[in-house]
């Protein structure tokens, strides 16, 4: 490099630097603006609102999903001619990563779908991008229409420290849980029934391996499974209270918990005994599912979400129950929650319409038309009552219904911390492979919640 | 005077040069702006704890400090240096064998063979993880094809077990890479003068000398060449991990470019991710840098 060169290198790098080094990142980005409405100034009409476009970014791309997103959104703008509904709709990884651009650029969406929990909705909270709704709420009756547990979930404290309590930013279309799905033929012709209690269902588990066959179809190469296994094996151990308490960061729970220790010593001997996959971390969710639905294996634990595509190939042989409770006739309690929560954005110029489209996504007639798209909708309309109870849809309704009269569900753990996905997956997947004892496993767990909840 | 005037007169035409900044100018405000500019704010968004939203709070070098403490960041440097072996060391050994057999034997459908072997290099990374997570898989072609030969007992889990899900994906890299190497030894085959090889045999060398004393030295710049590609490849090496494992079992494959993008843009750690770039580029140009002066020699 010449003097020269190396001069004018210099000039351009102090010239970046200058660009860029005059206040800390983030500065500059919204903040405030989550002022609230006071109720008597909404107006709940939109018609009366003019000419008006509301921009709208939701993760609904599967099929049915999909469908009743298009049918309603079709269905309001004929309702309400002067709306416009642009809908921006991408991949759950593809929102989730490209959310936080939008919001901190300065024209964001009016309406996004944010995920639950300290990674996302409670970081949004904290930056001052979304807006509280509890006026709404009022106004609406979606504390009416709503159990408590899933509008907590949406729920961010004051100082944007905790999440399942404070104000409401976001309602939820659906449903969802976790649940033993099973093979109808592969059971009656083991003898078996579906489990009563848990511990049948346990001992159920050695039967099946020793008749040969695959006990549960688990795949947990993409990492996330995992958490599903362990959060239903937790919540039977510990019970529903614990988790939330552990999720939520109550200060009442840790990972270090000897139930929270003997959960994860019954997955790794779930692994170690054959009773799931044999080299389960090296095998994809959606290939697991494939496999499941192919016949192999007779049970399957995971969320409602997949319940259409297990039905296409399965048919009547597909059932579904929530994970048995302790003991017969005790209360259910299992992972789960509802859908992301569609949330109006600070910035936008339109809240009152953006409140009355959430109104109109999550209505009676909506959930209607989730069920009928083959949908779980968070709170069941009348066309839920006419599905066949012994369908694996009717089975789903009935579990849901159970679950929700029980108030028997416990929150995702991977909610816990921002980073705690990350941990989690990693932790599962060492403890699966058998490369950490399950004490190693709730300290590593335990390292990561108690940094975050006593710096934040 | 007039001789030195004389000189700068026969110096090349554009003078006076400093119109040849103007002509560059357009280009390098484009590098400055695009390039320049977005590195230094990487490296000024390192120097914070910033959840991408909120204000940051600064921590100085903290970010910095965390590659050499915390096991999580130290992790992915070292498979990265590991992935090397695979991407770099063994995609040259391998194209310069082929190369040195394929300018030897003369056969019918060369052109073919060499476009098979090449074949890799032109996919899309996508496409090639997502074949290799299937052959990979638990009842994928692989286990598959042990068990038809009778070494069932071999089978495993290859992007699910923690010692071997390392090597399984540096092994994608090697098929990837090794067809690059190969067209480029070949190309710097065809510039060695005959007369080298015959003057060779005439002193009584076998192929194993020839290759050793002509072939091998005479490749020099393109072993350079192809050291360089491959060692930026294998360190920015981000879809093929993304998709196969994304990052596990547990974080054993997790590599610097993913938890890049997995810090800054799922777990909300933005100035740790803008550390890691950091060091990932410096690593990547001082390897680079140590490569050219080591085999290539210092002829700048």
């Amino acid at each position: 490099m010449s003097s020269r060169s190396l001069r004018l290198g210099t000039l351009f790098a102090a010239a970046a630097v200058l660009v860029a080094a005059c206040a800390p990142p983030g500065s500059g980005g919204a903040g405030g603006g989550s002022s609230e409405r006071p109720a008597g100034s909404i107006s709940t009409d939109p018609a009366k609102a003019g000419q008006v476009t509301l921009n709208v970014w939701d993760q609904e791309v599967r099929g049915g999903q999909n469908a009743q997103v298009t049918q309603l959104n079709k269905e309001f703008q004929a309702k309400y001619p002067n709306v416009k509904i642009v809908r921006t709709s991408k991949s759950f990884q593809d929102l989730k990563t490209t959310l936080r651009l939008a919001l901190s650029g300065s024209n964001p969406p009016d309406v996004v779908e944010a995920n639950q929990g300290y990674p996302d909705m409670v970081t949004f909270v904290k930056a001052g991008m979304l807006t509280p709704i509890d006026s709404y709420a009022g106004v609406y009756g979606w504390d009416k229409r709503y159990p408590k547990t899933l509008l907590d979930l949406n729920r961010v404290s004051a100082d944007a420290k905790h999440f399942g309590t404070g104000k409401l930013y976001g309602i939820s279309q659906m449903g969802e849980f976790i649940g033993l799905y099973y093979n109808k033929a592969s059971l009656a012709a083991l003898g078996l029934k579906p489990p009563s209690t848990w511990s049948e269902f346990t001992s159920q588990l050695a039967t099946i391996k020793a008749k040969g066959q695959l006990p549960i179809q688990f795949g947990n190469l993409d990492k996330y499974p995992a958490i599903h296994t362990y959060g239903v094996i937790l919540d039977q151990l510990a019970g529903k209270q614990f988790t939330r308490d552990l999720v939520f960061g109550t200060g009442k729970a840790s990972w270090i918990d000897p139930r929270a220790v003997q959960a994860a010593t019954t997955l790794q001997t779930w692994a170690k005994s054959g009773f799931l996959s044999p080299g389960a971390n090296g095998l994809g969710y959606d290939d697991a599912t494939k496999q499941f639905a192919a016949g192999k294996g007779v049970y399957l634990m995971t969320g409602t979400w997949v319940a259409a595509d297990l039905k296409g190939p399965m048919g009547a042989k597909l059932g579904l129950v929530p994970p048995p409770p302790a003991t017969t006739g005790g209360s259910i309690a299992t992972t789960g929650g509802e859908s992301l929560a569609w949330s109006i954005t600070s910035k936008s110029k339109h809240p009152d319409v953006a409140a009355a489209y959430l109104n109109f996504l999550t209505n009676q007639h909506a959930a209607d038309v989730m069920t009928q798209t083959g949908n779980l909708p968070a709170v069941l309309g009348p066309a839920a009552a006419a599905l066949p109870p012994a369908s694996a849809e009717g089975q789903m309704v009935a579990g849901w219904k159970q679950i929700s009269a029980a108030d028997g569900l416990a929150p995702y753990l991977d909610y816990s911390t921002p980073t705690f996905y990350d941990t989690l997956t990693a932790a599962l997947q060492s403890l699966i492979g058998g490369q950490t004892t399950p004490q190693q496993f709730a300290q590593t767990l335990q390292a990561d919640y108690g940094k975050f909840h006593q710096s934040g | 005077m007039t001789a030195v005037r004389g000189r700068y007169a026969r110096r090349a035409p554009g003078e006076p040069r400093a119109i040849g900044y103007l002509y560059v100018a357009p280009a390098l405000v484009l590098f400055g702006l695009l390039i320049l500019v977005p590195f230094v704010q990487g490296i000024w968004y390192s120097l914070y704890d910033w959840d991408g939203l909120s204000v940051a709070t600064w921590t100085g070098l903290g970010n910095y400090v965390a590659l050499f403490t915390d096991p999580s960041l130290r992790g992915p440097f070292l498979h990265a240096l590991v992935l090397l072996i695979f991407y770099a060391l063994l995609p040259i050994l391998v194209g310069l064998l082929l190369a040195a057999a394929m300018s030897r034997v003369r056969i019918h459908g060369m052109t073919f063979f060499r476009t098979v072997l090449f074949l890799p290099q032109v996919l899309a990374m996508v496409v090639v993880a997502l074949s290799w997570r299937w052959i990979y898989a638990p009842d994928g072609l692989l286990n598959s094809v042990l068990q038809a030969v009778g070494l069932g007992s071999l089978a495993k889990p290859w992007l699910g077990d923690f010692n071997l899900a390392l090597p399984a994906v540096g092994l994608v890299g090697t098929w990837v890479e090794f067809g690059l190497c190969m067209v480029l030894f070949l190309a710097g085959c065809q510039k060695i003068p005959r007369e080298l090889y015959e003057a060779a045999r005439l002193d009584g060398a076998g192929p194993l000398r020839e290759f050793l004393a002509v072939t091998l030295p005479a490749l020099r710049p393109e072993i350079a060449v192809a050291a360089t590609l491959t060692i930026v490849a294998g360190l920015r090496n981000f879809d093929l991990v993304y998709i196969t494992t994304g990052g596990g079992p547990g974080n054993a494959t997790a590599v610097p470019a993913y938890e890049v993008y997995h810090r800054a843009f799922e777990t909300g750690q933005v100035g740790s991710a803008a550390a890691v770039g950091v060091s990932l580029a410096v690593l990547i140009f001082v390897l680079t840098v140590a490569v050219s002066r080591a085999i290539e020699g210092r002829r700048s």
